[in-house]
């Protein structure tokens, strides 16, 4: 059946260009994450020496030559084209409401139960990585949906004075073209049946379509902040009986930093 | 093969580009790995011999430096693949910076020292005695660490990755800092089951402190000074080792037993998240550990678990 490439499965990234990104599908790639997650610490008293690094090349070949089992890809196939349809249906959501009431303002409120039903159910492809379907690594899949489930749940959900915005549109926009693409892109490969256009546009889209997604999310959390300050929502504070302290202002605050560092790292582990 | 009386020759290609780095002639056949990389070394000294892998496939295992060139599979050149580690550091080194970071980081919080807390809480001291019996125990705990480092712990490998220096001391050093923030705030809540609490948390502390001590001696005690001989580790005399009866590696249970006697004592979230994070990479080393004794030895002891009597 059709061939899968890295980040087969995988969910959107923080922007979308992650996902909209180039497979690198020639090339064998260290299965290091974008750095985001916090690394685990010290190798044991006696663990391979630099061995980490070996063996996860012996994994990402052993991956790329597996052969798919006949459920795997049918169920692969059908959840493929689940969500190219998904977000198509959104897209002409988007569409629709823009040319029936010309602004943008209400647009998030009426696409919204479709989006969160679709976006959530990307965590599936964590588990499509988990059992070994999709070549991708855990971590990775795990840390490209989870940065979505953020933005759509923790930030644009929760946080509903921002939900008129224009960067709103703006990443929702770079989103649903990457994921049409990305999606109709495996569906395509597992079929074996994939037109030019798809794949040229899987390596190509996300040069716009990465700076768009960034631009639109970090502008979304921008204008979050004041609310969230003000409110002092998704917070804990001292004193308490788990002497524990959380803001979620400071935590929005690095978040937005750390999107220079992971983009990197995203950007750089997919060309 | 066996080439007794001829000396033999040994070429090293990189790994990955089949380049031919090095040829190596007159080279006695009951030279040790670790001789064929020093020589490697005279000629490329930028490699020196612990970045170096040596392996008889480009995909294949590092050769030990222990391993003889005439007891390999090679014929009369011996072709020999390099892959570089990358820089490497001593695992002295890393454990005692990793070690004396969280010891000195959390007195920083202990004493209030400026700039953590409001001003009016500088050098203050706090009111709850758990919050002192707290600092003697991290503090203790590390200084322990220390003193095996340095003292007790035999390793098998010299050297490790340079980068990871910098991922455990991350780990490590902000970990103690988050934990001691809180322990020592101004507005820290005591535990709330009071001194009752506290002096269970410490029995369990204690008990385990001394229980992976016992078994760092245990485990010292297999391997003789210098070599690098793995045996299966079996309980002695002392009752804290009849841990070995149950699980593989039991200083990680206790390491796990400390932390939650810790987290206990101190009632405080973050300590028990480090906790559940060193859990989980204790695991993980425990459970890889495991499987590599049973792979070398036959006569394994069957009833033993990684790190959890009977469950994990």
């Amino acid at each position: 059946m059709g061939r899968l490439t890295e980040a087969a499965a995988a969910g959107g990234g923080a922007s979308a260009a992650r996902s909209a990104g180039p497979p690198p599908a020639p090339l064998p790639l260290s299965s290091t994450s974008p750095g985001c997650a916090a690394a685990m610490a010290s190798s044991e008293e006696d663990g391979t020496n630099g061995g980490a690094s070996e063996a996860s090349e012996e994994r990402e070949a052993v991956g790329k030559r597996r052969r798919l089992g006949l459920l795997a890809t049918i169920w692969l196939t059908f959840y493929n084209i689940a969500m190219t349809a998904g977000w198509l249906v959104l897209a002409i959501a988007m569409v629709r409401f823009y040319m029936e009431k010309g602004t943008h303002k209400g647009l998030y409120k009426s696409i919204q139960k479709t989006l969160k039903f679709f976006q959530t159910f990307a965590l599936l492809e964590i588990v499509h990585c988990l059992i070994g379907i999709v070549p991708t690594s855990v971590l990775v899949a795990g840390v490209q949906v989870s940065s979505r489930i953020f933005m759509v749940w923790l930030v644009t959900h929760s946080i509903k004075p921002i939900q008129n915005e224009e960067s709103v549109v703006l990443f929702l926009v770079a989103w649903t073209v990457t994921e049409i693409t990305r999606y109709s892109f495996y569906t395509f490969s597992l079929l074996d049946h994939l037109p030019y256009f798809i794949k040229w546009a899987r390596y190509n889209f996300f040069i716009i379509l990465y700076p768009v997604g960034v631009a639109g999310e970090l502008l979304t959390i921008y204008a979050a902040l004041p609310y969230v300050k003000k409110t002092g929502m998704f917070s804990i504070r001292l004193p308490n009986k788990y002497n524990v302290s959380f803001d979620y202002y400071y935590f929005l605050l690095i978040t937005m930093a750390s999107y220079i560092p992971c983009e990197y790292v995203s950007v750089s582990t997919l060309m | 093969l066996h080439f007794k009386e001829l000396l033999g020759k040994v070429e090293i290609l990189d790994a990955k580009t089949r380049e031919k780095l090095c040829f190596l002639d007159k080279v006695e056949p009951q030279a040790t790995i670790a001789e064929i990389k020093n020589l490697f070394t005279k000629t490329h000294p930028q490699w020196y011999p612990a970045r170096q892998s040596l392996r008889l496939d480009p995909k294949g295992k590092s050769l030990k430096d222990e391993d003889v060139l005439q007891k390999l599979p090679v014929g009369t050149t011996a072709t020999l693949y390099f892959r570089d580690l990358g820089a490497q550091i001593s695992w002295v080194t890393v454990f005692l910076t990793e070690y004396a970071g969280p010891l000195f980081i959390y007195l920083l919080f202990y004493f209030r020292v400026p700039f953590i807390y409001g001003h009016k809480y500088d050098f203050t001291s706090s009111r709850h005695t758990v919050v002192h019996l707290a600092c003697i125990c991290h503090s203790f705990h590390y200084i322990k660490r220390l003193l095996e480092t340095l003292f007790v712990h035999r390793f098998s490998h010299g050297t490790m990755p340079l980068r990871n220096i910098f991922k455990n001391c991350t780990y490590y050093w902000g970990f103690a800092a988050w934990m001691a923030y809180y322990i020592n705030h101004p507005l820290y809540t005591p535990p709330t089951y009071g001194a009752q609490q506290v002096k269970l948390a410490l029995a369990i502390f204690v008990i385990c402190q001394l229980g992976n001590f016992s078994i760092h001696m245990a485990l010292r005690d297999l391997r003789p000074a210098g070599s690098k001989t793995r045996k299966i580790p079996y309980p002695t005399k002392n009752p804290f080792t009849w841990l070995f009866l149950l699980v593989s590696c039991p200083n990680y249970t206790y390491e796990v037993g400390s932390w939650i006697g810790f987290a206990i004592m101190t009632q405080c979230l973050p300590v028990a998240l480090f906790s559940l994070v060193g859990f989980t990479q204790m695991t993980i080393w425990a459970k890889g550990k495991h499987r590599s004794y049973l792979k070398e030895f036959r006569d394994y002891p069957p009833l033993r678990m990684p790190i959890i009597p009977f469950l994990l």
